[in-house]
């Protein structure tokens, strides 16, 4: 086990920089997801801290080594393909001891670790199938299998669940947190699911265009995203992101919604700093809907009118699109409650989990915290 | 469109056969012209066996079953030629530029769809084009280079131009071309050398091109006439086409020798055939990768 570090790492194809100077210190056993869209340089990253890309320029060190110049096998590090990369014309068993016996370790060790591996992922009875006999959930451990055996210092995980069925994801996504809490070593994984990325991480790191957006815990992330890109890619359904006009006096701010639509933002003329037009972001789960009139006690005047556009029943919610103004938003309803089209609910926004950002960055300017007002047009 | 067999009312469908086997009108072409290729082919090595039970006074008829079949043209042709040194020759030839293709043209395939190094293009097409010169044209270099290496009269001398070819790079980078990176790079984070990730990785999932390159080159060499012809005069180093034609002389050609050295030599290429055919059609290629 090691911690890894990055610093200013940079990747270049000719004129193209893939990744802009990146830096990231990861813990000893800490899990971390780098998540984000394709094309952001994720999993190039991985690769250069695999040693199959080159680096050109910064550092990385893996337990304090530099490794720039090292060879991957030279790394100590153990890496799960997308595809798996199951050897066809070897058994589940040959698969798994692959990288011992390139190292050449004594027979008898190799049975050990092999079967060790093969009981932690549920593998004994597979031993010796070839790959093509396997689902994809069972070639999956044994890519995994192939990477514990090695005892690496860092796991790397290249986008190792896209390849299988929700049900499958989910399952598997389970299994790779479980066997973290059994191994304990450093995990660096990319994903552009934002689920797993929720789900597994001790800490997420998000990239957009080569760089990184924002990093921090999972919860952190989704409660306090630091721009719009994060805050509409972390979280499922994805967050409102609406821009909407600004209305400020001495102290307190009125954020205009279209329609006659206003949400009142107490104290907030400060936070706005004078722009008179922001992006606002409200997560389908923090905007509730109710049918008309039953706003609820104590919601008093905090509440929206909007007619629908569609209902989406999920069982025991139901995701409501809705239009204010000149804008549609997501918001959650009870599941009994399917509004049909065309009518009009009331829709009531968390106070306290309002998100704001600025229309020419898409940077926070102000988040969970700040007390808003409805002001009903 | 299916036809309950026993419905009485319906009218028969013309391309169910009696035995209810449904039969297109295609398939009854394509298995007309097949079998018509077939018997195409088979002729004349039905008659190259058929001629060779014959006595020499038999050998103008066209009768296919000899009226008094005999082994005496095989018995001749080993005991008064020297046709088992032949036939050692050819052999030896043929499996040491096989195996040195298989090495080279693999080594060199691989290297070419799995590197990435400036002037790669260029190295691929200058090895192609090789491919379009003719062997007419090469056989008088290939004879001053013999004739100053002294390597005229040798085993080294019949098999040197054959020990790369061009067509067997092309078809191995293609086909290493589609092999996954991820595999390689799997083995290359699990430890392994370059070396030993073609020899132990990469070589293995191109076996059915490894078979086919097998087939063609042993067979090309095999049958090898023009090159083995001009670079050896010593009978003991003919290969076996060349011996073969050393019974053909400028009156009279002993067909029934010919035809009984011609059988036997078909016996080896059965065999490189047959054993690996299968390989061929086997492609497992892709079979540890969801794609």
């Amino acid at each position: 086990m090691a911690e890894l570090s990055l610093r200013d790492v940079v990747k270049r194809y000719g004129d193209i920089d893939i990744v802009h100077g990146i830096s990231l210190d990861i813990a000893d056993g800490e899990f971390v997801v780098i998540v984000g869209p394709s094309g952001c340089g994720k999993s190039t990253t991985l690769r250069m801290i695999a040693g199959l890309e080159s680096l050109s320029g910064g550092t990385i060190s893996i337990g304090g080594r530099v490794v720039n110049t090292l060879e991957p096998k030279e790394r100590n590090i153990a890496m799960v393909f997308q595809n798996y990369a199951l050897y066809p014309h070897m058994t589940v068993f040959r698969n798994i001891a692959f990288g011992l016996y390139a190292a050449r370790l004594p027979k008898a060790e190799i049975e050990l670790r092999v079967r060790k591996a093969a009981t932690l992922l549920g593998l004994t009875d597979l031993l010796d199938r070839r790959p093509s006999a396997l689902s994809g959930g069972q070639r999956q451990r044994v890519a995994m299998g192939r990477a514990i055996v090695r005892d690496p210092t860092v796991f790397l995980f290249d986008e190792p669940l896209s390849n299988l069925d929700a049900q499958l994801r989910g399952q598997m996504r389970t299994e790779i947190k479980r066997l973290h809490h059994t191994i304990r070593t450093t995990i660096v994984y990319v994903t552009h699911d934002q689920v797993e990325a929720m789900t597994l991480a001790d800490r997420i790191v998000i990239m957009r265009d080569g760089r990184i957006e924002q990093m921090g815990h999972p919860l952190d992330v989704f409660h306090h995203p630091a721009s719009t890109f994060v805050a509409g890619f972390i979280g499922t359904p994805k967050m409102n992101l609406v821009e909407v006009g600004v209305q400020a006096d001495a102290a307190d701010a009125r954020l205009d919604l279209g329609g006659g639509a206003a949400l009142g933002l107490p104290q907030g003329a400060a936070r706005i700093g004078g722009r008179s037009r922001i992006i606002l972001g409200i997560r389908p789960d923090d905007l509730q809907i109710r049918p008309v009139g039953q706003a609820g006690a104590g919601d008093g005047v905090r509440h929206l009118s909007g007619e629908v556009v569609l209902s989406e029943p999920l069982g025991s919610t139901t995701q409501v699109i809705s239009r204010i103004g000149g804008s549609e938003w997501i918001g959650m309803s009870d599941g009994h409650f399917i509004p049909t089209p065309g009518s009009r609910i009331t829709m009531i926004p968390d106070a306290r989990r309002l998100h704001l950002f600025d229309i020419a960055t898409g940077k926070a300017i102000a988040d969970g915290g700040t007390e808003v007002g409805t002001h009903l047009g | 469109m299916s036809t309950p067999l026993n419905a009485p009312s319906a009218p028969r469908d013309p391309f169910v056969a009696a035995s209810g086997v449904r039969t297109r009108p295609g398939l009854v072409v394509a298995w007309t012209l097949l079998m018509m290729g077939g018997i195409a082919m088979m002729v004349p090595l039905v008659y190259m066996v058929a001629t060779s039970l014959k006595f020499p006074h038999e050998v103008y008829d066209l009768n296919i079953i000899p009226k008094e079949p005999t082994f005496e043209n095989y018995i001749y042709i080993f005991k008064n030629t020297r046709f088992g040194l032949w036939f050692v020759n050819s052999l030896v030839t043929s499996t040491f530029v096989t195996i040195s293709v298989l090495f080279f043209d693999s080594l060199i395939g691989y290297t070419l769809a799995k590197f990435k190094f400036r002037g790669r293009e260029i190295v691929f097409i200058a090895i192609l084009t090789t491919l379009m010169i003719p062997t007419e044209m090469l056989v008088v270099p290939w004879y001053i280079m013999a004739k100053n290496f002294g390597w005229l009269n040798s085993y080294w001398g019949i098999m040197f131009p054959g020990l790369m070819t061009g067509f067997g790079v092309f078809l191995m980078r293609q086909f290493f071309s589609g092999i996954p990176d991820d595999y390689i790079h799997a083995a290359r984070v699990d430890g392994l050398g370059e070396f030993r990730i073609w020899w132990v990785v990469a070589m293995p999932l191109v076996a059915p091109a490894l078979s086919a390159l097998t087939i063609f080159t042993f067979l090309g060499n095999w049958t090898a006439f023009l090159w083995p012809l001009i670079a050896t005069n010593d009978r003991g180093l003919y290969t076996m086409p060349v011996g073969l034609a050393s019974f053909s002389g400028e009156y009279l050609t002993d067909w029934e020798l010919i035809m009984a050295g011609a059988t036997i030599a078909t016996l080896p290429t059965l065999v490189v055939f047959l054993v690996f055919q299968r390989y061929i059609i086997r492609g497992v290629v892709l079979a540890g990768i969801k794609g």
